[in-house]
């Protein structure tokens, strides 16, 4: 009983940004309106985004930004004190190339919807098989 | 970090995206994953990424929703499903 | 369709929960991903660059690289949403007010032109009365949005923040003046020829910053060589470097925010919006 409490403590994050990740996959997969497919999308990045920033948090550390850093400065740093900072970094960027293809994809959606009045996937397909 | 600020934090997250996804009014949707977006945010934080979580604020938060409305406004409000 | 999604995405849950047994713990200090290369960072990023925050050291200095392409990407979105989107044809209804007596005109000739002066205004097709209790917060608070995007690039060596989140704060200023007053006010005073420029100068920014190390002997945005162009302080001339790729960054961030905005809300003529 209690290894398997102490297994849920270590592992419920992870279980629950999977929860997350498969909302949006679903949304992805059934959902019939082109921009509930879209807002699936960024669901799943974002899980995907918590999952990498999750690995890089350390128990007791602190934020990445190092204290007395700037001037001079003769203290030694320890890792084990500060929270890893790469996984920031690849994040920082996905975030940001995120919405660049959010806003791509919102201008794709009015497009479309300039020329068949319809975003709902099922009317697209009836639309497209009568030309 | 505090695990009951994290727990309750998540399930808020989770409530958001289901509401984002089942809601059938779009407008509804883009202010949803606004608040999907902001808790996300403040999940960031609360695990020591702060830029991560800036980024995420000003951007999912802010500008992302901007987006939606703006192409709900030249496009359809209503979703079948 | 969602019976089928409904059995993959229990499938993949179930097997991605299966994979978490063999991941370290949450927040395990000697777990793999924090034990090899990060420590060389932490230890040594800030006798290397002499830039506290990590994540803006890493971002800007180490990934480099990664980081130019990053903007060009999101001044490839930019260029994507107006090819897209862009309408160079007047819109075919127009509509005027007469500002005395509050008469709209509807003008269906596309070729019939009004010059608004005085007399008459051009208005929105969905036009609402504006709230004067909106314009003039927003017209207060605007200024201060802008400072502190501009406290936010500066300052991102040392705090949370940088390019990323500066360029977007700005740019969301310049959303908020369109969405308070309307897309012609914004447009006038941010013309297109303009964001167009910006856009493309703060990626030119970046590269030229990488071209002049090269230049100056160097690698490709090796910000350590520019140190004879900075004779007062090349101590901390890395700290300087990332300070202008962050600057590029910024603008290119807020250009391509606007644009994208912009050519969203107004279906690419660029005469009405929200």
């Amino acid at each position: 009983m209690n290894e398997l409490l102490a297994l849920i403590v270590a592992k419920y994050n992870f279980w629950l940004y999977i929860v997350l990740m498969m909302i949006g996959l679903y949304a992805m997969i059934a959902k019939n309106n082109l921009m509930k497919k879209l807002v699936g999308m960024n669901i799943f990045q974002t899980a995907i985004i918590l999952f990498y920033v999750s690995i890089g948090y350390k128990h007791g550390a602190t934020l990445p930004i190092i204290q007395g850093g700037h001037g001079p400065h003769d203290a030694v740093i320890h890792a084990a004190d500060y929270i890893n900072p790469l996984p920031h970094v690849l994040m920082l960027t996905a975030i940001v190339v995120s919405v660049a293809t959010f806003g791509v994809a919102m201008a794709l959606c009015v497009k479309i919807y300039q020329k068949y009045q319809t975003l709902e996937e099922d009317e697209l397909r009836i639309r497209l098989s009568e030309k | 970090m505090l695990w009951p600020i994290d727990l309750i934090v998540l399930t808020f997250v989770i409530f958001c995206a289901i509401a984002a996804i089942t809601v059938r009014d779009l407008l509804g949707t883009a202010i949803l994953f606004s608040a999907y977006s902001f808790l996300m945010c403040l999940l960031w934080a609360v695990m020591g990424a702060v830029d991560v979580a800036f980024t995420e604020a000003s951007v999912g938060a802010g500008v992302s929703t901007v987006f939606l409305v703006a192409a709900v406004f030249r496009t359809s409000r209503r979703s079948k499903d | 369709m969602k019976l089928l999604g409904f059995v993959v995405i229990c499938l993949t849950g179930g097997l991605l929960i299966y994979g978490t047994m063999d991941l370290p713990n949450w927040g395990d200090p000697a777990s793999p991903a924090s034990t090899h290369l990060s420590d060389y960072y932490i230890e040594n990023i800030v006798e290397e660059t002499q830039v506290p925050n990590l994540v803006t050291a890493v971002l800007a200095d180490y990934r480099g690289y990664d980081t130019m392409f990053e903007t060009a990407v999101v001044f490839c979105a930019g260029l994507a949403c107006f090819l897209l989107l862009r309408d160079f044809r007047p819109g075919k209804n127009r509509y005027y007010r007469h500002i005395p007596t509050g008469v709209m005109l509807h003008f269906k000739n596309p070729d019939t032109r009004m010059i608004p002066g005085n007399e008459f205004e051009h208005m929105d097709k969905d036009w609402v009365p504006s709230d004067i209790i909106i314009k003039t917060v927003c017209r207060i608070l605007i200024p201060f949005i802008q400072i502190y995007a501009l406290y936010v690039v500066a300052h991102g060596d040392f705090s949370p923040g940088g390019g990323f989140q500066g360029g977007v704060i700005f740019g969301s200023s310049l959303i908020l003046m369109a969405i308070s007053y309307n897309l012609r006010t914004l447009m006038k005073r941010v013309t297109e020829k303009f964001l167009s420029i910006f856009a493309a100068t703060g990626v030119l920014i970046y590269v030229g910053l990488g071209v002049l190390a090269m230049i100056m002997g160097g690698q490709f945005l090796d910000y350590g060589m520019l140190a004879p162009l900075v004779p007062w302080d090349p101590g901390h001339i890395r700290a300087l470097g990332m300070l202008g790729v962050e600057i590029g960054v910024g603008i290119a961030v807020m250009a391509v925010m606007v644009i994208i905005y912009v050519n969203i809300v107004s279906e690419g003529r660029h005469d009405e919006g929200l």
